[in-house]
């Protein structure tokens, strides 16, 4: 290494940038969160060429590049296909405290998992294959957590 | 040498300042739908996607994964790029070797952008060296400003020569159904103005918009097959500079001089003003619709001024330069350069509607990006 290099003194700049993004929900998946917070409702959307059942619904069929426009109400129950306990806090990213449990559950009525918080069970007796239904908050704002979690059933 | 390589087809959304009906994904699945109609396919002919945009516009990253279903991409080779503006015609550019590999037959480039999520000049900040010129000099307008004052000084250019091509290329968007600005303007509305940043006003510059364009590319055999009149490749060229902005050499554009001297040598072309029909230019101001004329070799340097007065490239005249009305009308940015090409491609097709350039057999096409990049894409009717 050169000389100087042992007595220079090293800045590092702060950025002074901000961005504020917002994001185009768009015409699909608008409808969902318009069907969640005004009735309470999980609908997805249905490929008229394959029958495939997307939830949260697609633009277009993943299968078919067709546009899945058969709209169909879910009864919001399903199953669990995964899940982890999440041990770890991460505030910026995470809404609630850890320990928390998400995982995928597959809708009845739908052939795609939803992803999403399983609560109101200690993590402990979360299983594969539990069988859980939505459980939605009163006050709704149009978007994913509208629905709070998903929980055991009976 | 690559193998030979055809347009086959061309989507592109209706572009606006703000698409709140659609979503990226549904502006790329608006993109893809009309580009597969335009070739008569379905998703299942395309062997190979490659989509572009710049992150930092939505602060979304991996568009190649979350806009599968609107891509069509589901199972599919997907390739993403992204080169700063130039990235409309980089996704043209890999659309394309991937054709001319042998390896892939049909090959969708995508580009799109969704400039309404944020703000498009802090966002396009971050493209500049952050711990050295990002503060003094970043933002799109003011290093066009500065290149135009240096070529008004050097060449006696004027603002009134950039205020003829605002007006051309904006009431040339007049005849485009799928343009973001369409206003009749006169030179004298654009001279009044309001000022940006000296010599450039606000009808000097292009808009942010919401949009997506889709362009498809097939070897020969297939384009022949599957299309009556392919739009061919007879060159791509990139060319890159940069270290710093003060190294750039700002009379000239040296970027463009390069890319398009060694494109008009693959396209066989000696004399471009006359042996092209049409260019699809990425003018980001009308400032560089004056100054950049002298780099595509239509004239010496300083020449571009006599050529802008004598209507040279009005839609009437020798060589008509943006019929679509260009990017000062229509700026989806990771889409803008591809547009250049899928108009070009719709020239050389017949298929441009009102903006159609009658007979046009030979199109040059421009990208811009970075600081200063370019791309050049040269369509023709015959076979390379
Ligand atoms: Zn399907």
């Amino acid at each position: 290494m050169s000389d100087w290099k042992n007595d220079v003194e090293i800045m590092v700049h702060e950025g002074k940038i901000s961005v504020p993004y917002s994001w185009t929900v768009g015409s699909t998946l608008s409808r969902f969160y318009c069907e969640l917070r005004d009735n309470g409702k999980i609908w997805a959307n249905r490929c008229p060429k394959c029958g495939t059942t997307f939830v949260p619904p697609k633009i277009k069929c993943i299968n078919c590049y067709e546009e899945p426009h058969d709209w169909v109400e879910l009864p919001g129950t399903g199953t669990v296909e995964t899940y982890t306990v999440v041990r770890y806090e991460e505030p910026s990213m995470h809404p609630r405290k850890a320990p928390f449990v998400y995982g995928v559950i597959k809708m009845d009525g739908a052939d795609t998992g939803m992803v999403h918080f399983i609560d109101e069970v200690a993590p402990e007796d979360v299983k594969v294959g539990m069988r859980v239904e939505a459980v939605l908050e009163d006050e709704r704002e149009g978007n994913i957590l509208d629905i709070k979690h998903f929980r055991p059933i009976g | 040498m690559g193998k030979r390589v055809g347009i086959i087809g061309v989507g592109q959304t209706h572009h606006a300042a703000k698409r709140l009906d659609a979503s990226g994904t549904e502006l790329i699945a608006e993109a893809v739908s009309r580009a597969l109609d335009d070739a008569q396919l379905t998703i299942k002919d395309i062997d190979a996607i490659v989509v572009g945009n710049m992150d930092h516009f939505e602060n979304i990253n991996y568009v190649d994964m979350w806009a599968v279903d609107g891509l069509g991409a589901c199972m599919k080779p997907v390739f993403k790029v992204t080169t700063g503006g130039t990235t409309g015609t980089t996704v043209g550019a890999c659309g394309y070797y991937h054709v001319a590999s042998g390896l892939f037959d049909v090959v969708m480039a995508v580009g799109w952008e969704k400039n309404s999520e944020s703000d498009t000049q802090a966002a396009i900040s971050t493209c500049a060296n952050p711990t050295l010129e990002r503060d003094p000099f970043a933002g799109a307008i003011g290093p066009l400003a500065t290149e135009y004052s240096m070529y008004m000084k050097a060449f006696g250019a004027t603002e009134e020569d950039a205020a003829m091509v605002a007006a051309r290329d904006r009431n040339n968007a007049l005849r485009n159904p799928y343009a973001h600005s369409r206003q009749e303007v006169t030179v004298e509305d654009v001279l009044n103005s309001p000022m940006l940043s000296y010599p450039i006003k606000f009808l000097d510059m292009c808009p942010r918009s919401d949009g997506s364009c889709a362009v498809i590319f097939a070897c020969e055999e297939k384009a022949k097959k599957l299309c009556p009149r392919p739009a061919w490749v007879h060159a791509s060229v990139v060319r890159h500079d940069y270290t710093h902005f003060g190294d750039l050499e700002w009379k000239f554009m040296p970027t463009l001089e390069r890319a398009s001297a060694a494109a008009y040598k693959l396209a066989g072309i000696t004399n471009p003003l006359k042996e092209f029909d049409v260019a699809e230019l990425y003018l980001p101001a009308s400032t560089c619709g004056v100054k950049w004329m002298d780099s595509l070799w239509f004239c010496e340097h300083g020449g571009a001024p006599a050529l802008i007065r004598k209507g040279t490239f009005e839609m009437d005249g020798e060589l008509p330069i943006n019929p679509s009305g260009g990017v000062i009308s229509t700026n989806p940015i990771g889409a803008t350069a591809l547009i250049r090409i899928g108009e070009g491609a719709w020239q050389i097709m017949g298929r441009a509607g009102e903006r159609q350039v009658e007979g046009a057999k030979k199109a040059l096409c421009t990208g811009f990006g970075g600081c200063s990049w370019s791309d050049v894409m040269i369509l023709g009717a015959d076979l390379p």
